[in-house]
């Protein structure tokens, strides 16, 4: 069973070390992308018409191949995991902006004239009122974004071993492995599904007050159980 | 006293939502503003609060310019209900309402042991305090609603449509809810509605404003169903004003028969005696004095009265705490065009014809025009037009 997660010694590292790596490699980006994608939002739905420019600037950014991106970003950052993050980063905005944008919109208007009339200034009410509700769907842009990530972190191989599950790839490739390419692309495979189930977690643990289809469906299971019964 | 003193508001546009408006909200009573759609009246309402800032005139709050407080003071001075409740959809019921009193740096304990007080006092169910707002029906978000408006025990209450998303019985639920509760607590309550029939339901007085922000008419719900100011009030009063006005006069004054009324288990001395009474129907009761129903004095026979064979009476009306309108409506619904009169208990107390009904509504004319020409000679007259259940 050992043998099987065996790697080549100039991977210089060990297969959850690898793993370790990807994980950091792909969620840095967009914890960095929410943080930048938050007070812009914040901006786009306060200032309406500033919003279809920024969409547009975070498109174009997106369609900007990573390779590019490493070309430049090689002079200042070198070959570093920095260099591959960065683009991740700003990949992530195409996703994060609209999502926040659309989640801080989707409060109700009398929740917010509500929120106003009791006396909420706008960082109360932005902090405690649209935020938690608009946390559903930034969360749903997390996901999407995160497992872009988690795949996209790969192509870091080409700038020199900075791919983490990509160098394995590589490396198959190279030695004419196949066990190594499995490993690399059924490892990043089940990366993408565990970090989406966690946010997945996550969305469930911070909204106990949406109202939630799973829940109806196991109360449907149990009744099926219990006319089986 | 709040105090609307020529307020104007004006967009950058242009419109003009509110023009030179000015009320006197008087203390521990409901304000109803009501009007079609673009009368400014919810602009009147956020004005008051601030959340729409005047462009002339000013606001006086107990004589205070309200400009003169910070703005979130002011908000938090006064509870504010709208449209659909606008709950905290990420909020217990039970935070919800606690939100002001948290805000003012009551401790966590001490908030939510006043939002369970509150729940109590707007009809909630303390079950429903761990819930969250999309597990509670309309009726019950607009109470929770009406609750945090209360919370932290503001003088002012500003409500702006709060019952025009629900159906008409759970509606009638929260307006009576909403008089109870005025009765213990006092507050000064503006209240936006487009819909007359609440104005005049709820409103101690009433201000219609037309469409571009004008005063039509600022009076209390009787004097403004028997004179309106001009045509447009009149138009949005309805057609049927007269028949609303009657809400107004109690039915208490209407002189009963209790002649025509027999048991059923009623002996032929008493039945030969109510047939003298020369009335064209009898009312039968039950043996507790609960209205049966109508027959014709000859179709009785002592002993052998059976409650299949009477006429339907329609419904009673209680003597002591509705309106000539009710008693008016009971008259006509029934087939022999009398109505009944019970007691709160439900049993018989008499009988009243329509045409005594009608005399009764030309008394009430009357004395109605004897009033208005002693106002117009004196002072207006101080709005304390007394209500009775419609």
């Amino acid at each position: 069973m050992s043998e099987l997660f065996d790697l080549p010694s100039d991977l210089q590292n060990s297969y959850l070390g690898l793993v370790g790596l990807h994980l950091r490699e792909a969620l840095i980006p967009v914890l960095v992308g929410l943080l930048v994608a938050l007070p812009v939002a914040q901006l786009c739905v306060r200032v309406r018409w500033l919003y279809a420019p920024v969409l547009w600037v975070t498109t174009v950014l997106y369609a900007i191949p990573s390779l590019a991106f490493f070309v430049i970003l090689i002079d200042y950052t070198g070959l570093s995991e920095l260099t591959v993050m960065i683009p991740l980063a700003v990949y992530s905005l195409v996703v994060l902006v609209p999502a926040i944008v659309d989640g801080v919109r989707s409060v109700p208007q009398e929740t917010l004239a509500a929120a106003t009339a009791m006396g909420f200034g706008p960082v109360r009410r932005y902090v405690q009122v649209q935020l938690p509700i608009a946390a559903p769907a930034i969360i749903a842009g997390l996901r999407v974004a995160s497992v872009s990530s988690v795949s996209l972190v790969s192509v870091g191989m080409l700038i020199g071993n900075e791919g983490a599950l990509g160098n394995l790839l590589n490396s198959g490739l190279t030695y004419n492995q196949p066990r190594l390419i499995w490993l690399s692309v059924v490892g990043t495979a089940v990366l993408a599904l565990l970090v989406d189930a966690a946010l997945i977690g996550l969305r469930v643990l911070l909204t106990p007050w949406m109202p939630r289809a799973t829940r109806r469906n196991k109360v449907r299971a149990l009744t099926v159980k219990e006319a089986v019964r | 006293m709040i105090r609307i003193d020529s307020v104007t508001k004006r967009y950058p546009d242009g419109t003009v939502a509110v023009d030179r408006l000015s009320l006197e909200i008087p203390d521990r009573s409901i304000t109803v503003l009501v009007g079609p759609s673009g009368c400014g009246k919810t602009t009147t309402l956020r004005m008051i609060n601030r959340m729409v800032e005047p462009s002339e005139g000013t606001i006086l709050i107990d004589g205070v310019d309200s400009r003169q407080q910070p703005v979130n003071t002011l908000r938090r001075s006064m509870g504010y209900v709208i449209q659909n409740a606008g709950l905290f959809q990420h909020r217990t019921i039970l935070d919800n309402i606690a939100t002001v009193p948290r805000m003012l740096g009551w401790g966590k304990e001490k908030s939510r042991a006043r939002a369970r007080e509150l729940m109590e006092r707007v009809g909630l169910d303390g079950t429903l305090a761990k819930r969250y707002p999309y597990q509670l029906s309309g009726g019950q978000q607009q109470r929770v609603g009406v609750a945090r408006a209360l919370a932290a025990d503001p003088p002012v209450l500003l409500m702006d449509e709060p019952f025009s998303a629900v159906d008409p019985v759970v509606r009638k639920g929260l307006q009576d809810e909403l008089l109870r509760i005025q009765d213990e607590l006092g507050k000064t309550i503006v209240f936006v509605t487009h819909d007359i029939d609440e104005a005049v339901k709820l409103g101690t007085t009433v201000a219609v404003l037309r469409t571009g922000g004008k005063l039509a008419q600022f009076a209390p719900p009787a004097e403004l169903l028997s004179r309106p100011a001009d045509d447009f009030v009149e138009d949005f009063l309805g057609a049927d004003r007269g028949i609303r006005r009657l809400s107004f006069f109690p039915a208490a004054g209407l002189e009963l028969l209790t002649t025509p009324v027999v048991a059923v288990d009623a002996t032929a001395e008493r039945i030969a005696e109510a047939g003298a009474a020369d009335t064209p129907y009898l009312l039968v009761t039950d043996a507790d004095g609960r209205p049966l129903g109508w027959s014709e004095p000859r179709d009785l026979t002592a002993g052998a009265i059976t409650a299949d064979r009477l006429l339907p009476y329609g419904r009673p009306f209680v003597a002591g705490t509705d309106s000539l309108r009710s008693a008016l409506d009971c008259a006509v619904l029934s087939p022999t065009g009398w109505a009944v009169a019970v007691d709160a208990s439900g049993r018989a107390t008499g009988v009243v014809s329509q045409q005594v009904i009608a005399e009764a509504i030309r008394g009430a004319h009357a004395r109605i025009g004897a009033d208005a020409a002693r106002d117009a000679d004196t002072e207006p007259d101080d709005g304390k037009a007394r209500k009775v259940a419609p």
